[in-house]
């Protein structure tokens, strides 16, 4: 069984996030790291391979500027066996639909049973990219798994909706996005970090995947940005640093002022 | 059909809040607005209620297949949703799978997070906040019906619905490939133990508390404040504390008069049960956290640390 991980490259949690007010885009000059939910599905595929399934190989799959080549070098440190970075001018700007096309046939090509995505980018905050890869795929879906168990070729999870937990089954080939909450992710050893750069990287075009140049890039989206504006004004919070647990003082004078305490 | 198909998620008979609220929004900007239903055995007066929440019309897709999963419902919209000037889907797990579902099937544009709705130049804008609400972002639509997915809690139920639509069936088709995934089990919340939506003071525990064993910081707090504890998903997935002390959009809204959060990062789907609190407080070590921009007090330092000092100070006070 192989496993394909999905990783986007996002701006580092530390940078300024800002979207370009000329294209209307994310800004995407600053650091970046792979997307912290999708190192939560790369290290479940690791976990899967270490409970004992007989997992061939784990692919990680990102769309991206060249700069995401970075990213997929880190997820080679963090266990994954091959990258395939899917990069072409024709492919920037491309929507979710647009996204999902592109990533479906990535995938398509990779030979996996399992497609792991994580629950959300942590730059565009939705939660769609499992259930349109999945629809491209004509595959069976589960999103937001919190716990997963391979069972033979049936994948087993649960997951949090509105009312509580569901327990899902689903037959492989499936496509699966994990809750932040399924793992730990482990830390990359130096000798792993090392190791990564020995590891097959591989950059393929839109023509490489033979897409259909009318479904993706900037100029084909189907949604479009109109306009981006500040959102409305709000008064600023009090900001105290800590040191030591001093803060906490501070904390209580403004609940007792507020009659709270 | 032209006009707004407002896809209305139901769960064990109920409808979802979420999808009532967003048949009021449609209803409201002009034009014809369809609800659209699916599921098996469905009633057609309760249906019809619909027509008190906004709808003109409700078609019902009504097959043995529509059990609860997206896949199905997908196959069940899709028709329909094809003739539509756009199709707009409130907050949900199961209803964001059929909204990103859909716009695969039919390589349509999907706006995630709105929080409004307008429309201009002949078709549907949606607007949401972005990059943690530091940004207003408003989108249209091309080539095909838009699909909006709106943020949890964007946008009120009517008050006092009355009054019915008509209901109309549709032909229902679901492919093979689409039954593939079968609903087995469900794990409800517990009854009893605490409302945390009736409690005036909540303590939230978050990731960062390090694991449950820490937890018990969190309810000495609260305890000494006289409050309850509340928890974020990625605790409640983790088994820290049950599910029934969760905040957040596939958890409780609550609107407490203090909300003390202990290392959470304020992720969206956590702030939009709980931005209405009328006091926010946040100790998080990561100066850059989200929870942050909506926080009326923002502490950057350890709560580990912190938590036990304000407990011991909060408690002497009082006593
Ligand atoms: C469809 C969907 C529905 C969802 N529904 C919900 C929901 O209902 N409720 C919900 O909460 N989430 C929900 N989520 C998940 C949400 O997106 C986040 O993943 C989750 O809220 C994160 O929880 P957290 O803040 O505890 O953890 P994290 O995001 O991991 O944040 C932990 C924080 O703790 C800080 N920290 C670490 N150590 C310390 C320390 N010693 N002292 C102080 N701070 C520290 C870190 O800086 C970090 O900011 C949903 C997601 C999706 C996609
Ligand atoms: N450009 C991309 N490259 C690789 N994976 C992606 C990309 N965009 C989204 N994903 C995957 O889709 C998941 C959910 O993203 P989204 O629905 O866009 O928030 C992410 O956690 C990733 O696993």
């Amino acid at each position: 069984m192989n496993i394909a991980v999905c990783v986007k490259e996002v701006p580092s949690a530390t940078s300024q996030r800002r979207l370009d007010p000329g294209t209307k885009r994310l800004d995407r000059s600053g650091d970046s790291e792979p997307n912290p939910f999708d190192v939560h599905a790369l290290e479940e595929a690791i976990q899967i391979r270490e409970r004992g399934a007989d997992v061939g190989e784990i692919v990680a799959v990102c769309m991206g500027p060249g700069s995401a080549q970075r990213v997929l070098t880190k997820a080679l440190a963090l266990g994954a066996d091959r990258a395939v970075l899917v990069t072409d001018a024709a492919l920037a700007g491309s929507d979710i639909a647009g996204t999902a096309y592109v990533l479906a046939a990535a995938v398509g090509k990779q030979d996996a049973d399992l497609v792991l995505l994580g629950q959300q980018a942590a730059d565009a905050d939705c939660y769609v990219m499992a259930a349109a890869v999945a629809d491209h795929l004509r595959r069976p879906l589960v999103t937001q798994v919190a716990e997963l168990r391979l069972d033979g070729g049936t994948v087993k999870a649960k997951r949090q909706a509105e009312h509580g937990y569901d327990l899902i089954e689903a037959p492989l080939p499936a496509v699966i996005s994990v809750s932040d909450a399924i793992n730990t992710p482990r830390l990359p050893s130096i000798k792993a970090i090392m190791g990564a750069k020995k590891k097959p990287l591989e950059t393929v075009s839109a023509a490489d995947l033979e897409l259909d140049a009318a479904r993706v890039g900037g100029d084909n989206a189907r949604s479009v940005v109109r306009e981006i504006s500040p959102p409305p004004a709000k008064s600023e919070g009090l900001r105290i640093e800590d040191a030591g647990g001093d803060s906490a003082e501070k904390v209580v004078a403004f609940l007792s002022e507020k009659g709270l305490i | 059909m032209a006009g707004l198909l407002v896809y209305v998620h139901h769960d064990d008979g109920e409808f979802s809040p979420q999808g009532l609220g967003l048949l009021a929004k449609a209803a409201g900007l002009g034009g014809e607005v369809t609800a659209f239903v699916a599921g098996s055995g469905i009633d057609d007066g309760w249906a019809g209620s619909l027509g008190g929440h906004g709808a003109a019309k409700v078609l019902v897709a009504d097959d043995a297949a529509l059990g609860g999963l997206s896949q199905p419902i997908v196959d069940a919209l899709a028709p329909t949703a094809a003739e539509a000037d756009a199709v707009l889907f409130g907050a949900g797990v199961v209803s964001a799978d059929v909204a990103a579902g859909l716009a695969a099937r039919l390589g349509a544009g999907i706006a995630c997070e709105t929080t409004d709705i307008a429309m201009a130049d002949g078709g549907v804008v949606a607007t949401r906040p972005a990059l943690d609400d530091t940004v207003m972002v408003e989108s249209g639509f091309s080539g095909g019906p838009g699909i909006v997915l709106a943020r949890a809690n964007a946008f009120p139920v009517r008050e006092g619905a009355s009054g019915t639509a008509p209901v109309e069936r549709v032909p229902v088709s679901v492919d093979d490939w689409s039954q593939r995934a079968s609903l087995t089990g469900r794990e409800t919340a517990e009854g009893g133990g605490v409302d945390i939506t009736e409690a005036d003071i909540l303590v939230s525990v978050g990731r960062g508390m390090g694991g449950p064993e820490n937890v018990q910081l969190v309810e000495a707090l609260a305890k000494a404040l006289g409050g309850e504890v509340a928890a974020t998903r990625a605790v409640v997935d983790a088994g820290w504390v049950p599910y029934s002390m969760q905040v957040g959009q596939t958890g409780k809204t609550v609107s407490p008069k203090l909300y003390i959060a202990c290392g959470v990062s304020g992720a969206i789907q956590h702030k939009v049960g709980m931005a209405s609190a009328g006091t926010i407080i946040a100790i998080n070590k990561d100066g850059n956290a989200p929870i942050f921009e909506f926080a009326d007090v923002g502490v950057v330092g350890d709560a580990l640390a912190i938590l036990p000092k304000l407990t011991e100070l909060v408690a002497a006070r009082k006593g």
